[in-house]
């Protein structure tokens, strides 16, 4: 158990170094850094001095990978890749270019979108296991079936119809709660999130719903199944005692992985309601074309996105005793 | 129209390879027994006949919108033609009206006047605040009073009467064309129509056109007078917008299958069949791509190609080429983010097509790696390619709003449903609010993102093994 853990956290990072080596080659070689000065100060009328100016206080006035000038070991570090790419390994993202510090913003704005994304995470796996549940115990009836079809017909409408939706009739017409911001307190902050929750958990019904649904039908098919309505247990006992846990093994992996990505938040959600987290951090950096900050969530968030596939094998580990003991 | 010249943009060439594949492909199922089976337990789908049905409607717009051209400008003097530079679409030339008559800024759906008041000069003299009355909207009225309620209720009408008249021909003459296909009397055919006996639902399928007649003809009708969804901020009409956004929808839907399509084939497959270094190497790479949040690659990659085009802008002589070439970048994009999906399936197929005897005997007669993978293992995983294919298209609609949404779509003066939503959102705050732009790329896009589930699903419980022995997801209670 220890040693496959051991494996799985040594697998991470080479990973890790892949994500790293594509975005630098994805920010500093598909463009040089000359091009990148050039559109950050306007196309046209720029003079060289004014680009060498930029890439000076950016720090990207550097060679990309060694620097044959300097000596001993700074022939190596200062470089492009070493300052800014390697140095992301330890946490360190550099300035915005607003000047203030990425990993201190980052750390702040992190909250907010926990904030929102874990009630929507738990309320929603809550909501969706029961009427996923309940369409399998109503199979082959018109419960199941139009279910089934409001599943698909929710799975079509896009996230933005919801959120714009839900801001104009909750918040526009019934005046219910405020149709965007965030407060630090604890009673006000409550009033702001309900509407982002509730948004997030009806804009994630369709899909999810349908695929635990399937999940459920494809456990009820199988022959323990049968054995245990052929023993004559009831049908409520067979979904909630056997059922229940064994599809629960197929959602876990689907679930789990996305946990430590809640603190990425949604860029959509955090937009629309003018959230301070990690979402419209990554939305300003978009419209700023502030790369550094790109930059930056592209590797947290592939490391979240690592972070969670080690969760879901610790978790399969501990719900399947057969992988315990392979 | 004095001369033309026709304009083959990047994506128009590959959406015609794409309609060249299909084609083939079709001429060559029919051909072949086995391969015809699962669709027809498609064709007998009624969900996945309405989906199939309202998608060819669809794609049928967004076929004459990539038939582009650019139009010849009437010169006398010089021998050496010129063309305009601007480059328009069939679609463009059918709905000349709708993309000419622009009004000034937004009007409501039909109205005849304009959203927001106006100072206007009065004849005789002085200034009054007014809604101003529009250019195109309701102009042949003479008396706007008076006329206004009779003449779109005489165009309404004249719409449906159109439109069921055209669709009680097609039933018609389709119905007789199938009596004489099958051999037997066009009473008989009728009254299989009628009871939904007829193999393929056909009922169902005239059922579903019936409503798409009428509305469009009811919308050809007051068209000619109106703005039948309004206008939008520069006045441009909505309708217009929504079609000319089916096809971007559509692009991005298919061409971004269709680009990762044979990287996900080669890598998948070359991993599953060689194992070894090979298989760690590829499987290597798409662990690592998958870990990166798509959006947030996605986000990136844009961003940087963006750079690119933008300071690279002299490369394309027009501004529609630029837009397209952004298109298909995108799709490129969304194509790098989505094999790995598919790569990893097609690898498990083929780990479990290599063991089986077949493909051992045909090792121990010597036939050559590379034409058992394409005689054996190719062809037997083929279905993953089709189910994948499709169930992507819907997904990818979404995607793209929600990127265009986010500055990091397509080029902002591509029409899109992306753009359409993230314009009228501004007018959301508005009183009386804008509400025509967000209900029209509503309607179109839940309409066409349904269709497409509809019929994926159908494709699914066809062609999946694994499906076709469980209860299919979609059943009519008995």
């Amino acid at each position: 158990m220890i040693a496959y853990l051991v494996r799985r956290l040594l697998y991470a990072i080479p990973i890790l170094v892949g994500v790293n080596v594509i975005t630098f080659g994805l920010f500093f070689m598909v463009n040089t850094p000359d091009d990148m000065a050039r559109m950050q100060l306007g196309i046209k009328h720029v003079t060289p001095e004014a680009i060498e100016g930029w890439k000076h206080e950016h720090g990207y006035d550097k060679p990309l990978f060694y620097h044959r000038d300097a000596v001993g070991f700074d022939k190596v570090s200062d470089t492009i890749f070493y300052q800014k790419s390697l140095r992301m390994f330890v946490f360190d993202f550099g300035a915005a270019d607003d000047g203030r510090d990425i990993e201190h913003e980052i750390g702040k704005r992190m909250w907010p979108s926990f904030a929102i994304a874990l009630p929507a995470f738990l309320v929603g796996l809550l909501i969706y296991i029961t009427c996923a549940l309940g369409f399998a115990l109503f199979r082959a009836t018109y419960i199941d079936f139009w279910g089934v079809i409001l599943c698909v017909v929710a799975m079509s409408i896009s996230a933005m119809f919801y959120i714009i939706g839900g801001q104009y009739v909750i918040s526009k017409l019934w005046h219910l709660v405020p149709i965007s911001g965030y407060a630090g307190t604890v009673g006000d902050a409550l009033r702001f999130l309900l509407l982002p929750v509730t948004i997030g958990i009806v804009g994630g019904f369709g899909a999810s719903v349908r695929l635990y649904r399937t999940f459920f039908l494809e456990e009820m098919g199988k022959d323990y199944v049968r054995t245990a309505r052929a023993k004559g247990l009831s049908e409520g006992v067979i979904l909630f005692r056997h059922v229940l846990n064994n599809a629960l093994i197929p959602i876990l992996t689907t679930v789990v992985v996305a946990i430590p990505t809640l603190f990425l938040g949604s860029l959509l959600t955090e937009s629309f309601f003018g959230i301070p987290g990690l979402g419209s951090y990554t939305i300003d950096a978009i419209s700023m074309q502030d790369f550094s900050i790109v930059r930056a969530m592209v590797f947290i968030g592939s490391l979240l996105y690592i972070a969670g596939l080690m969760l879901t094998d610790i978790s399969y580990t501990l719900v399947d005793p057969r992988v315990r003991f392979s | 129209m004095s001369g033309f010249k026709i304009v083959i943009l990047p994506t128009d060439a590959l959406v015609y390879l794409l309609v060249a594949i299909i084609v083939l492909t079709v001429w060559y199922v029919r051909r072949k027994e086995h391969l015809l089976a699962p669709w027809q337990r498609v064709a007998q789908s009624p969900s996945g006949m309405v989906g199939l049905t309202v998608l060819l409607m669809f794609v049928m717009i967004g076929l004459l919108d990539s038939l582009h051209y650019r139009e010849r400008l009437p010169t006398t003097e010089s021998s050496q033609p010129v063309y305009a530079v601007e480059v328009l679409s069939m679609l463009d030339f059918t709905l000349k009206p709708l993309r000419i008559h622009g009004e000034k800024t937004y009007s409501a759906p039909l109205a005849t006047h304009g959203y927001a008041k106006e100072t206007v000069t009065l004849p005789g003299g002085g200034e009054q605040r007014e809604f101003p009355r529009l250019v195109y909207g309701g102009a042949q009225l003479a008396d706007v009073e008076r006329d206004y309620g009779t003449d779109i209720a005489r165009r309404t009408l004249a719409g449906i009467v159109g439109g069921v008249a055209v669709w009680l021909v097609a039933v018609g003459l389709f119905t007789a064309a199938m009596a004489r296909y099958c051999r037997v009397a066009t009473r008989e055919m009728w009254r299989q129509v009628w009871r939904d006996e007829t193999a393929v639902p056909w009922r169902v399928v005239w059922l579903t056109l019936f409503p798409l007649f009428v509305f469009s003809a009811a919308a050809c009708a007051l068209a000619g007078g109106y703005h039948v969804l309004g206008t939008d901020k520069v006045g441009q009409d909505v309708l217009y917008e929504a079609l000319k956004s089916i096809r971007t929808a559509l692009v991005i839907g298919t061409l971004t299958t269709l680009l990762m399509v044979p990287f996900a084939i080669a890598f998948g497959i070359t991993a599953g069949y060689f194992g070894g270094w090979i298989d760690d190497l590829i499987q290597y790479v798409y662990t690592t791509l998958n870990s990166i949040p798509s959006v947030l690659l996605i986000v990136a990659s844009v961003l940087m190609m963006q750079v690119y085009i933008d300071t690279h802008a002299d490369i394309f002589p027009t501004a529609v080429q630029r837009a397209d070439v952004k298109l298909l970048v995108l799709c490129a994009i969304l194509g790098l983010t989505n094999w790995t999906d598919l790569c990893r399936l097609l690898r498990g197929e083929t780990l479990k097509l290599r063991e089986l005897e077949y493909i051992q005997a045909a090792h121990a007669f010597g036939v050559r790696d590379i034409r058992i993978i394409t005689r054996h293992i190719l062809p037997n995983a083929m279905y993953l390619v089709l189910i994948s294919t499709v169930m992507a298209f819907s997904s990818l609609v979404l995607a793209e709003a929600v990127l265009s949404y986010i500055g990091v779509g397509v080029d902002p003066s591509m029409y899109s449903y992306g753009t359409m939503i993230n314009g009228a959102r501004l007018e959301m705050a508005r009183d009386p609010m804008v509400w025509w732009s967000l209900a029209t790329a509503f309607v179109f896009m839940v309409t066409l993102v349904l269709a497409a589930n509809l019929f994926a699903d159908s494709v699914r419980d066809a062609f999946d093994p694994r499906v076709r022995t469980r209860p299919t997801l979609i059943r009519k209670p008995a």
